[in-house]
């Protein structure tokens, strides 16, 4: 076990070398610069010059190949640099945001739980009856809405109805839970919603194989109380699939929030992201993509670890 | 939409010739969505016949208009008719979806087969490529090919916004349909083929690829719903299509929320227009795929 | 001049108010919270062209004079309690308010104005300073005691006195730029009326009263908050629930009419015309636009005058008017304006025109793409509007929206054929004004890349010209020569609507968005 940890973690250098020199690269590609955008954004009557020293200042002058080494030898000792915006660590600039996002992501992760597992359970039970239907259609409409729009109905219903709405700051939970809470909810609903129709899908169709497996017809032959059945056995290890996806989408939710944290306003990494994008903040841009992809590997590796632990069919040499 | 494994035998759709009474005798919500389909694209492709009004029409006397019978869904801050709008909408969504898929989709397929076809080393770098895109979350990777590829527009269609969305489908669909590939690598025709001496191109293209239909018509339709979604979350952010042309995302962003008191309609029929064609690509894929091939998880 | 604007109802509206509050005693104390929509990447006013910095820094620092919001352009003094300027307008001298703090405790004295300015015109190695050229006809500044400054001239400049009152000169301490001249960019040290408490990256700034400001009784608020909104509708639902209560930038006419409609008259909206110009510019480099009559064909095809009428109910688009403010001292007058090509009322005579013009340059049914910006306001509108006026005159234009950083490098590489561009100043004085249209290299804001040595020779003319009555006359000239050319012409100019709730007292509105942001006066009537 603790040897294949080793080595998927080492399989995992290649990757993430491959998205540094990807990202790096692409990004050059894009028209525009950063220093331009930062002095001349509103009209600012600045000369070229100026323009010219606030390049060198910040290394932009240099070739190519030498702000890419750069790049990679920061990496290396796990320094991403600095934001070409603001002039500030890009690790600090995303820690900043990184606790909202997270935590939108738990509780998002959350919500989807507590609405997919009875709903796919269910369907999967009265499979082929109008349940199994109504619940089709309620994780397919899940998955056509747009997370932005449902956002912005929930909050016009909030201000129409309520003449109520969130908390626009953003307070830690450990601060203050009650107003952390009423800000993160709404996002966290808007985004769960979608998420619960993906894992109730997995839920079903992996309880409906479970199902047919001989130890469930076994344990139904041997008069087992139907409810038992379900419960300690054909639900924990329908259950395993579900995680996976839950994992997934959660590794995703890091970043996947672009659109959302916009319609909410929230601080967080989505929508750094987005600005990041339109002020051509290439450091920043690479440090996020870095975070992304790490934490979607260290995800899939602990999927896999739970696998081995929950499921005595997998064992890793 | 997130892919999982593949069962490991991915039959080859080997019935008689599909019936499509058949389909609908089974699968009736499929039938349903085909229907809905089929109407959008139709006022897609005959929206200068169909919609009442030239979307692009100004009337500066008239905006925001509530629904009438001039107006089915009202009109928009410009005075334009946003059903007309609509259904434009419906056409630039429409291409954008079936060309991003098909385009993302056909590419992944031809990956996904390579990779089992040649196996070894082929298998390995094609792997961690597909590897390092699959790290980036989808509207991240789209927004950065946004970003560099910048805007190609072609009748009002931007042609750099569809290899945008077709890019990051690409390597989901090569890891299903590798996995589907492999056991079709494993019948007894294809090695009887490579010892006829046919080309490593016949045969992927001849042998592999017209039994990997079924895990291919599924992606496909399951990513034109995503790539309909994806478009409006790029439009909405204001990285997709720009105005004037007629764009259900775009017609969400900017003024809609800004009018919700005095104009709903303008944030509600867009929103529903998306809704409803995601849905029903959605759902048909989602019949498609049980019709076809019920063991097939997506 | 906002009383000269041509939108006399809401300006009554806001001297009314202006009245309520001189009427009321404010009240003490309190904590304002209001929006940002847009986050500063550094604190340093002196190297900033954004609003965004001003939203934020101003409350934290003084400058030697202000502007006299009320009586704009007029200015007063902050922390010069007087000023003398010399006949020849070649010496400045001002007198510092004494017993100034800085928010560390240091005393404020001239060697901090003269640090301050020398910064400005000279940055040294590795400061940036997009004030260098505005401050390069200073010859030398001397500092006889600490509390007197004397500025003496190179060559003279008419706006001198209003560049002092600029809202960009922050005075910094001498001793910080000395220990760091960066310093500025990274950390707050001002004598304004607030100390800086807290930037939550991404979030919100906080600002708490400064107990030894030196003018006495202020400020009023105890703290205030500025929250980053970059959303458009996220700012209006939380200025509508009460979460913000102000946004001092501008809100779009569709957001003002929403929210008068949701809150009634527990809002106030203030307009006024605003120093911002849309422009329709051409790469006169490329084909077909350098050929003057494919130029000024679509420039006559826009339809200004129905455009106002119409886009000021969706977008943040007003006054018709030319290179000068409508309604400041030296713009051109309704009267004379309409005769300029592009201007007259009679809109389908001028489509004709167009369309023979066109047809002259062999280019009837022309089609090119307009560089435009992905920012919603009034960029989209604009774009949406000027497609439209074109496709009735046979013209197919494409609008394509790009992220600031594309749209720049597009303008400024002359990679575009035809281009939405705009032209922001701080004040209405003409040298400022007039600058952008000057050749290619005289002027680096002239995105057309046109040469026109008629344009430069009234430009240098006018600026020698003292008597104000023939500036005026040149200026005319320089307009009718820059539309007759149509390198770079009008479209609308801009409109600022600003909502801020009743209860937020004290605060002067001007026509532009930089100014007046210090917070001084501002209190909160509940």
């Amino acid at each position: 076990m603790f040897r294949y940890v080793i080595q998927r973690l080492l399989l995992a250098i290649p990757t993430l070398i491959g998205v540094a020199v990807v990202s790096f690269f692409l990004l050059r590609v894009v028209p525009g610069d950063v220093v331009e955008v930062k002095l001349r954004g509103d009209g600012g009557n600045v000369s070229q010059e100026t323009i010219e020293m606030e390049r060198k200042r910040m290394g932009l002058d240099k070739p190519l190949m030498a702000q890419f080494g750069d790049w990679m030898i920061g990496l290396a000792t796990l320094d991403l640099g600095k934001s070409m915006w603001t002039d500030r660590p890009v690790i600090e600039e995303i820690a900043i945001r990184l606790e909202l996002s997270l935590q939108v992501a738990i509780m998002a992760s959350l919500v989807a739980v507590i609405i997919a597992i009875p709903l796919g359970t269910l369907a999967a039970l009265m499979r082929g009856t109008w349940v199994d239907y109504v619940v089709r259609l309620i994780t397919i409409a899940g998955l056509s809405m747009p997370s932005f729009w449902l956002g912005m109905l929930i909050m016009l219903t909030l201000l129409g109805l309520f003449n109520w709405l969130p908390p626009i700051t953003f307070t830690p939970f450990y601060v203050d839970p009650k107003a952390n809470f009423t800000q993160l909810i709404w996002p966290a609903m808007a985004v769960g919603y979608r998420y619960s129709a993906v894992t109730a899908r997995m839920v079903r169709s992996q309880l409906l194989e479970v199902m047919n497996e001989d130890y469930i017809r076994t344990a139904r032959a041997k008069g087992v109380y139907e409810k038992l059945v379900i419960t300690r056995h054909a639900l924990r290890n329908a259950l395993l699939p579900a995680i996976t996806v839950l994992g997934l989408e959660f590794a995703f939710l890091i970043g996947g929030l672009v659109v959302t944290e916009q319609v909410f306003n929230l601080n967080g990494i989505g929508k750094l992201f987005v600005q990041s994008i339109s002020r051509n903040d290439f450091t920043l841009i690479q440090g996020m993509v870095m975070m992304i992809s790490g934490f979607y590997i260290i995800v899939n590796l602990a999927i896999d670890m739970l696998y081995a632990v929950f499921d005595p069919r997998i064992r890793y040499r | 939409m997130t892919t999982i494994a593949t069962t490991e035998k991915a039959e080859p759709a080997r019935r008689p010739r599909s019936q499509i009474l058949e389909f609908m005798r089974q699968q009736p919500m499929g039938a349903a969505s085909f229907v809905v389909i089929v109407v959008m694209m139709f006022a897609g492709v005959f929206a200068e016949r169909v919609a009442p009004h030239d979307p692009l029409d100004i009337d500066f006397g008239g905006i925001l208009a509530p629904p009438s019978w001039e107006h089915w869904t009202g009109t928009d801050a410009f005075g334009r008719d946003t059903f007309s709008r609509i259904i434009y909408g419906a056409r630039t969504a429409l291409i954008i979806g079936f060309a991003s898929s098909f385009i993302g989709s056909s590419l992944g397929a031809l990956l996904g087969a390579t990779c089992a076809y040649f196996g070894g080393r082929v298998d390995m770098v094609i792997q961690r490529f597909v590897d390092i895109m699959l790290s980036f979350p989808i509207i991240v990777l789209a927004l950065v090919v946004v970003a560099v590829l910048g805007k190609w527009q072609v009748l009002g269609i931007d042609i750099n916004l569809i290899f945008a969305i077709a890019i990051p489908i690409v390597p989901n669909v090569t890891r299903i349909v590798r996995s589907a590939a492999l056991s079709v690598r494993a019948m007894p025709y294809i090695d009887a083929a490579r010892t006829a001496g046919y080309s490593h191109l016949r045969i992927i293209c001849r042998h592999m690829l017209p039994n990997l239909m079924a895990p291919y018509l599924i992606m496909l339709t399951a990513y034109i719903a995503q790539a309909i979604l994806l478009e409006a979350s790029l439009s909405f952010l204001g990285l997709g299509v720009a105005e004037p042309t007629p764009a259900w995302g775009l017609m969400l962003s900017g003024n809609a929320t800004d009018f919700f008191r005095e104009a709903p309609w303008m944030a509600l029929f867009p929103g529903i227009a998306i809704s409803l064609a995601v849905f029903a690509f959605s759902l048909f894929g989602d019949s498609l795929r049980d019709w076809l091939d019920p063991k097939f998880k997506v | 001049m906002i009383r000269k604007s041509t939108i006399a109802l809401a300006l009554t509206a806001t001297l009314a108010f202006a009245g309520d509050a001189v009427a009321q005693t404010p009240k003490k104390g309190g904590s304002f919270q209001f929006a940002i929509s847009a986050e500063t990447p550094h604190y340093d006013c002196h190297g900033s062209d954004t609003y965004a910095t001003l939203h934020f820094a101003s409350p934290f620092y003084s400058t030697l004079l202000q502007f006299d919001l009320p009586k704009y352009p007029a200015v007063k003094g902050d922390l010069a309690q007087s000023w003398t300027v010399s006949p020849d307008l070649m010496t400045f001298t001002f007198k510092l308010t004494p017993n100034v703090k800085f928010a560390d405790g240091q005393p404020l004295t001239s060697a901090d104005v003269k640090a301050t300015y020398d910064r400005l015109r000279n940055p040294p190695d590795g400061v940036v300073s997009t004030r260098k050229a505005t401050f390069a006809d200073i010859g030398t500044i001397e500092t006889p005691d600490p509390l007197t400054v004397v500025f003496k001239m190179k060559a003279i400049n008419a706006a001198m006195l209003e560049h002092f009152a600029s809202p960009w000169n922050c005075i910094y301490a001498a001793k910080d730029l000395a220990a760091d001249p960066n310093s500025p960019k990274v950390k707050i040290n001002g004598t304004g009326p607030f100390i800086f408490s807290e930037h939550a990256k991404g979030s919100h700034v906080i600002g708490k009263k400064n107990p030894n400001y030196f003018k006495p009784g202020l400020p009023h608020l105890d703290e205030w908050k500025g929250v980053f909104m970059l959303q458009a509708a996220a700012m209006r639902t939380a200025l509508q629930g009460g979460q913000v209560l102000a946004e001092f930038r501008s809100v779009s006419p569709p957001e003002r009419d929403s929210l008068v409609q949701a809150m009634g008259d527990k809002l106030r909206i203030e307009e006024s015309s605003w120093t911002l110009n849309l422009l329709l510019t051409f790469n006169t480099e490329k084909k077909p636009f350098d050929d003057v009559r494919v130029r000024k064909a679509l420039s006559l095809a826009i339809d200004r005058w129905g455009g106002s009428a119409g886009l000021s109910k969706n977008s943040t688009l007003r006054a018709v008017g030319g290179v000068i403010r409508p309604g400041s001292p030296s713009a051109t007058p309704e009267a004379e304006l309409v005769k300029l090509p592009g201007f007259s009322k009679d809109i389908n005579a001028s489509r004709e025109e167009a369309k023979r013009l066109l047809r002259e340059a062999g280019v009837p049914d022309l089609k090119f793409t307009l560089h435009n910006r992905t920012i919603p306001q009034p960029y989209t509108p604009a774009g949406i509007y000027l497609v439209d006026q074109w496709r009735r005159i046979g013209v197919t234009a494409e609008n394509k929206q790009f992220e600031t950083a594309p749209y720049l490098a597009g303008l400024n590489s002359g990679n575009f054929e035809v281009a939405v561009d705009f032209s922001n100043l701080f004040m209405d004085d003409s040298s400022l004004g007039l600058s952008k249209y000057l050749s290619l290299g005289k002027s680096s804001e002239n995105k057309s890349r046109s040469v026109d040595a008629e344009l430069d020779s009234l430009y240098d003319r006018h600026m020698r010209e003292t008597d104000p009555k023939k500036r005026i006359v040149l200026i005319q000239a320089f307009e009718k020569r820059l539309f007759d050319q149509s390198y770079q012409v009008p479209i609308l100019w801009w409109h600022r609507i600003v909502a801020t709730h009743k209860t937020v007292m004290g605060w002067e509105m001007s026509p532009s968005h930089n100014l007046g942001q210090d917070l001084a006066q501002v209190w909160l009537n509940q």
